[in-house]
This record gives C-alpha cells, structure tokens and sequence, in this order.
C-alpha cells in the first residue's frame, strides 16, 4: 500500500515519503501496542524501517505497519472542534487535508 | 612439501612467514568484514534518508562485530603460537598494509571504481548486494566447519548477512526499477563493481590442510548459488548482468589498491600515535 | 533548543500568544498534571511552542550526529569504534522519534527538514562547536548529554501526550552515552600522561557551552513563564543548569579532572554548588552564525539531503509502479 493521500505541503523536493503508524508487540501472549511512525516509501520499507527503528532488530517481535491516512478514529474525549468526533483520522496531519500552499504550520 | 603446496606457501611467504594456515583464514574473513565496516561508517549521518542512516549504522555495526569476533579468535591462535598476546586491537590497529588479507571489493571508497571523492549510494548497495550474498553462502557453509569457534561465530553472523542481502536486494530492486536516473546510475555501479567479484571465490590462497579438514569454507564452491542468487535480483530489478574481466587483484596475498593505504592511515593513526594506551 | 529559547541581542522576542477562549478543559487538564493527546482542543499558541520545541529538539539530535560520526572512522580501539557508531545510530532514532512526535499537532517532516535546511529552525549551538581531539568524544557523552538527559527526564512528565512519550524512549538510550562517555574520558584520565592532556583539555573546552546548553539566566527567559503555564516546561534553566552543576563536579572529582572555574565551590547554605558567571558573548555569535561550525554543520546536512533525492525518488517511483500493478491486478500485493 503506498501513495501520499492528498499532500498539499509543497513542492516535491520538500515532500518526506508517506507517514506509517507502526505496531509492536514484543513478545507472545501480548497484543500490538501503538510504538509511533515513521516515513516510507511502501509497506516492504515501512516493515524493515520498523524493525531498524522501533525495535532495534530485537527478534521475535511482531510488527504491524498501516499508512497513517488508513487510520480511523473515534475519540469523544478529546474535543478539537476541527474534527468529526464519530469517525475521524487520528493526528492534525497536514496530508490528510487540502492545505493551501504556503501556509506556515511553525 | 608438494611442489603446489610449496607454491602457495611462497604466494604467502611475505605476508605470513611463520603464521599457520589457520591464523590467515581467519584474518581474511575478519579484514573483509572490517574494512567493509570501515567503509559503511562514511555514511552516518551522511544518508539519503534518517531512516537509512539507522539501517546503514546496523549493517556496520554488524560487520564489526563480526571482525571483532573473528580478530579476537585471530589473535588466540597467533597467542597460542607464539606466546606473546594478541588480540583484535593489536591486529587491527597494528599491522601494516602488505598483511591485510581483505578483497578489493571492500577497501574500495563508495565514490567511484577509481577512489573517486563521494558517496554514492548506488554503489553502496550494489557493492553489498555483492558482498553479503557472498558471506550468506560462506557463513551458511562455515557453520557446518570442524572448527567449534568459526562454527558458532557463523551461526551469529548468518542471520545478519542474511539482513544485509535482503536490505541490499530491496534497494537494488528499487534503484534498478525506480527512476530513469536510477536505474543508469545503479547499473553503472553494478559494472564498476563486477569485476572484484571473482576474487571473493578465490580458493588458492587457503591452506589445503584447512579444506581437507573442513575447518574452512572453499569459497569456489560457492560460486554456482551465488550467481543465481544475485541474477535474480539483478533481473527483477531490470538490470542487466555485467559481462567483464575480473581485475587483476592480489587482496588475499596482501596486495592492494592505492586507496586501501588511506583507509589504514585514518583507522589506524591515533591508535598508533600512543602504541601500548588503553582506551 | 531543549525549550530554551535563546533571544541573542539584536533579536526580537516573539509575541506571547494570545490567549483564546474556550479553552478551560485544556487548561484544567494540564493543571491537574493531566495529559494533552493530538486531538484535544489546544491553544494555537501551545501547538506552534510545541512545534517549535519539537522540531527543533529533533533538529539536534540530527546535526549532533555528524560531530561524533566524525570520529567513527578514526576511533582508537574496535570496542569504542562499535560503541560510537551505536552512539550515533541512537540519535538518528531519537530525531526520527521527536519528528514523529511534532508530526500529531499538524507538522510535515518534509516541511521541519527543509525548515532546517532553510534556516528558519534552529538546532542546539552545542554542535557548532568542533570536535578536534578524540576525547572530545568523552566530554560530549559525558557533559552534553549529561546536559541533556537533566533537560529531558522532565520534559518526560510534559503536558503533551507523544512528546512525553518520546523522551521517555530516548532518556532510556541517553543514559548508556553519558556512561559511556564518563568511561571513556576515565581511560583517558587513568592512561598516559598525555591521554590524561587530552582528556582535560577536551574537559576545559566543553564545560561552558554545556552550561549554557539550559538557556539564559531565569531573569533573561521571557518565554519561560508561558512555556511552564502550558506544563511543557516544569523547571526553570537557572533550577536545570544548578542541578547539572551539582551533579557533574563530584564526578569530575572521581576522574581525576579539574572544571575550568575557578569560583565553582561548594556553598553549604544552599546546600549547592556556586560557579562563575557565563559569559553569553561568545555563544551569541555562534547562535547568530559565526560559530566555528554552523555553516559546515548545515551545509553537510544539506549535501547529505540533496545528493539522496535520486534515492528518495527512486523509491517513491517504484513504490507508484507496485501500487499500479497492484490496482491493475497485474501482480499479488508485495508483503
């Protein structure tokens, strides 16, 4: 699974590789806890930068890898007007939305 | 003495006058695996992308450990002759150019064929491609070796050869199949690097005593199933396979390219600039 | 960097942020030490310093990479060859994890990378300082990331979920490098004469960058107040930078090694190290650009991004070519 979703934060040269959540679950008899992200072009990369990165090559763990846009979430909890409390992505990421050029997120 | 046999201990008379068979069997595996550590190192904090830089740092990790642990066993049978000490540090940091036993392959800088200033990351990983297919099917043999050390340190290096293919493979595969300017630039490092392959199956510098009894790998051996491998990655890759001459080369017998000097110059120079310091 | 905002003289301080309504949960929540996560309601204010501070932090560790990737090549003995490389791979993980942790309020990498290649963002003037001698490399794992890891085990209990997150994994890692560093400067100290030469000179070199690493004094922090309103910053620089102190010269002590202070004594009021006053001139200009190594630090970070751009390409044109087969039906899906 590749492909940046709807990216409108600039130029190629500027753009990183797709965003991935990534999913460790370090030993058996546990499930996957959320570990963080990274970039990658395609889900092979993703998977080995996963493993490099969040597990520094530990063996036998399980890793799950999903694009960052994939993700649906629903979290009444946390009220941010922008998003739709049912069913909605899970960060603020820019990607996911039609961001004009040249607004500044800094 | 045969008259063959007597030829190959002339072949590495200067290099090892009175070092057994065994000492520089081993000493070929480590320097392969050290100078390509050596060389891996440039790229921290100098890779196309920070997730790379983590990859890259493990692959040189990986190599430097394994030159430790084959160094470190290099420098027991040496004690054991000679009864004087020796361990990885006194062998990496104090011999001289003429008694490195590693391939060209690997002393060579990731800038060009001919020490060319750079990194180029194409070659990089054409080199590795090349490198860790190799030593997947030499540890894959050698932990079937008689000899109860280089059996277990195979058995640790195995699987991370086994990484570094498969990381080389992924980019080959990508560089090869990628862009235009991808695909020229990873074929053009794929030829520059083709020509050191040949020596990595070179079986005559090896004391015979050492294939009679299993203790080594016979690299020539090995040849077959690394061709294989290797085109099928360079296929699917939509590469095409180098057709040339092997350089004239020497690594094994201590003979090297004018860059090997440099590289020892850099690793070695502070080590040597206070001889008998700990660190 | 680390939250420590320097404004050199000739700079402007930013605008506070204006205070917005509707954000009494978001305040109550972190004055009850509670956890903010990406989609709760947030002043805009505390999503940009989040930002800011986020990606800056990561921009440091990236740039710290290259004054000790310098060393690898040249390292006196496999073992600390093997121990650096780890060193630097660790911060290289560490920066992917803060980007990580700025990429939930809203932030692109792509867009923080050319940030700092553009000189928009800013990393730590710790590293434009040059690492000339190899026990330079104990005196960076022992001083500024023992300088570090003082800024950081708070900012662990900062009000943002994901970067709370993140320096707990990297305060786990740090803690090897300060050892590490400590242990190699030991060797040297506890070595020949001249080892023991190296190690105080690379001692009296770093000592006064590394105190300034926690910002200018309390009364000359505008932003600090803000910063500890919003339950991203829990002490103040002068409380962070004392702590460092009290903790560093009995260590220095036990290596054999003098600081280059001559007022750092022991005050058995406050139960506390004194020492001298900074002297912040010389850290200014490094800040402003004309430190010994900013423009090699960038430029080297720069060169690293553009000569990998045919790589990048590479691999996001072949990963369209999969997605293309994959959609044509033309091949299985790649694992």
């Amino acid at each position: 699974m590749s492909g940046n979703g709807m990216s409108g934060s600039g130029t190629s040269e500027r753009r990183d590789w797709p965003l991935w959540e990534v999913f460790v679950r370090a030993k058996r008899g546990m499930s996957h806890v959320h570990a963080g992200s990274l970039h990658a072009p395609d889900a092979e990369m993703a998977l080995r930068n996963a493993r490099d990165v969040y597990t520094r090559r530990q063996e036998g763990v399980s890793l799950w890898v999903v694009p960052a846009f994939a993700i649906s979430a629903s979290s009444p909890d946390e009220k941010d007007a922008f998003f739709d409390p049912a069913a909605d992505k899970i960060y603020r990421h820019p990607t996911f939305y039609d961001v004009p050029e040249g607004v500044d997120h800094l | 003495m045969t008259a063959e046999l007597s030829a190959r201990s002339d072949a590495l008379a200067y290099v090892h006058p009175d070092k057994s068979g065994l000492f520089a069997y081993v000493v070929s595996l480590a320097d392969d695996s050290l100078i390509a550590a050596q060389r891996m190192g440039h790229w921290i904090a100098a890779a196309p992308q920070i997730e790379e830089d983590i990859a890259l740092g493990n692959i040189a990790l990986d190599l430097l450990g394994q030159a430790r642990s084959l160094l470190t066993y290099a420098g027991q049978v040496e004690a054991a002759a000679t009864g004087t000490p020796c361990d990885e540090d006194s062998l990496a940091y104090f011999r001289d150019e003429r008694d490195f036993l590693n391939v060209h392959l690997v002393e060579r800088g990731h800038g060009g064929p001919g020490g060319e200033p750079g990194s180029d990351f194409g070659v990089t990983m054409a080199r590795l491609l090349i490198l860790s297919t190799y030593q997947f099917g030499l540890y894959t043999a050698l932990q079937s070796s008689t000899d109860e050390t280089l059996a277990a340190i195979a058995a640790k290096a195995v699987k991370e050869v086994d990484y570094h293919r498969d990381h080389a493979t992924m980019w080959v595969l990508r560089l090869g199949d990628g862009t235009a300017e991808s695909h020229a630039k990873v074929q053009a490092a794929l030829d520059a690097e083709w020509p050191y392959v040949e020596e990595l199956f070179d079986n005559s510098y090896i004391d015979p005593s050492l294939l009679e009894s299993r203790a080594a790998v016979d690299p020539s051996g090995l040849r077959d199933v690394w061709q294989r491998r290797v085109a099928s990655v360079v296929d699917q890759a939509t590469l095409t396979l180098p057709v040339v001459p092997p350089a004239v080369t020497g690594g094994r017998r201590g003979i090297h390219t004018e860059q090997m000097g440099f590289l020892l110059a850099e690793m070695q120079h502070l080590a040597r600039s206070h001889p008998g310091a700990t660190w | 960097m680390y939250g420590n905002d320097f404004i050199a003289p000739d700079e402007t301080p930013r605008d506070p942020a204006p205070v917005e309504e509707g954000l009494e949960e978001f305040q109550q929540i972190i004055d009850a030490a509670g956890t903010i996560e990406p989609r709760d309601v947030m002043a805009e204010g505390y999503r940009k310093t989040l930002i800011r501070q986020i990606a800056q932090h990561a921009h440091s560790e990236i740039i710290g990479m290259q004054p000790e990737a310098n060393w690898i090549t040249r390292a006196p003995s496999l073992r600390r060859k093997a121990i650096l490389m780890a060193k630097v791979q660790d911060e290289a993980g560490h920066g992917l994890y803060l980007y990580a942790a700025a990429e939930t309020l809203g932030a692109d990498r792509g867009e923080l990378l050319d940030a700092l290649h553009t000189g928009r963002q800013k990393y730590s003037s710790i590293f434009n300082y040059p690492t000339v001698t190899w026990a330079d490399m104990g005196a960076i794992g022992w001083l500024v990331d023992g300088a570090a890891i003082v800024n950081q085990v708070p900012l662990c209990r900062c009000s943002y979920g994901p970067y709370a997150r993140a320096m707990v994994r990297v305060c786990k890692e740090e803690s090897f490098h300060q050892r590490q560093g400590f242990e190699s400067l030991y060797a040297l100290s506890h070595g020949t004469e001249t080892q023991k030469a190296m190690a105080q000179d690379a001692v009296n070199r770093w000592w006064w960058p590394s105190l300034m690493m926690f910002g200018p004094a309390d009364d000359e922090s505008p932003h600090t107040a803000q910063s500890m309103g919003w339950g991203i910053k829990r002490f103040s620089n002068d409380e962070l930078r004392q702590r460092f102190v009290d903790m560093i010269v009995p260590q220095a002590e036990a290596l054999g090694l003098t600081l280059p202070d001559p007022d750092l004594s022991w005050n058995e009021d406050r139960g506390s190290f004194d020492y001298g006053k900074i002297d912040f001139a010389e850290l200014f200009e490094v800040i402003k650009g004309n430190g010994p190594c900013n423009k090699q630090r960038l430029a080297h970070r720069v060169k690293a991004h553009k000569d990998g751009a045919w790589v990048r390409e590479a691999a996001d044109a072949y990963a369209a070519k999969q997605a293309a087969q994959i959609s044509d039906g033309t091949t299985e899906a790649v694992a």
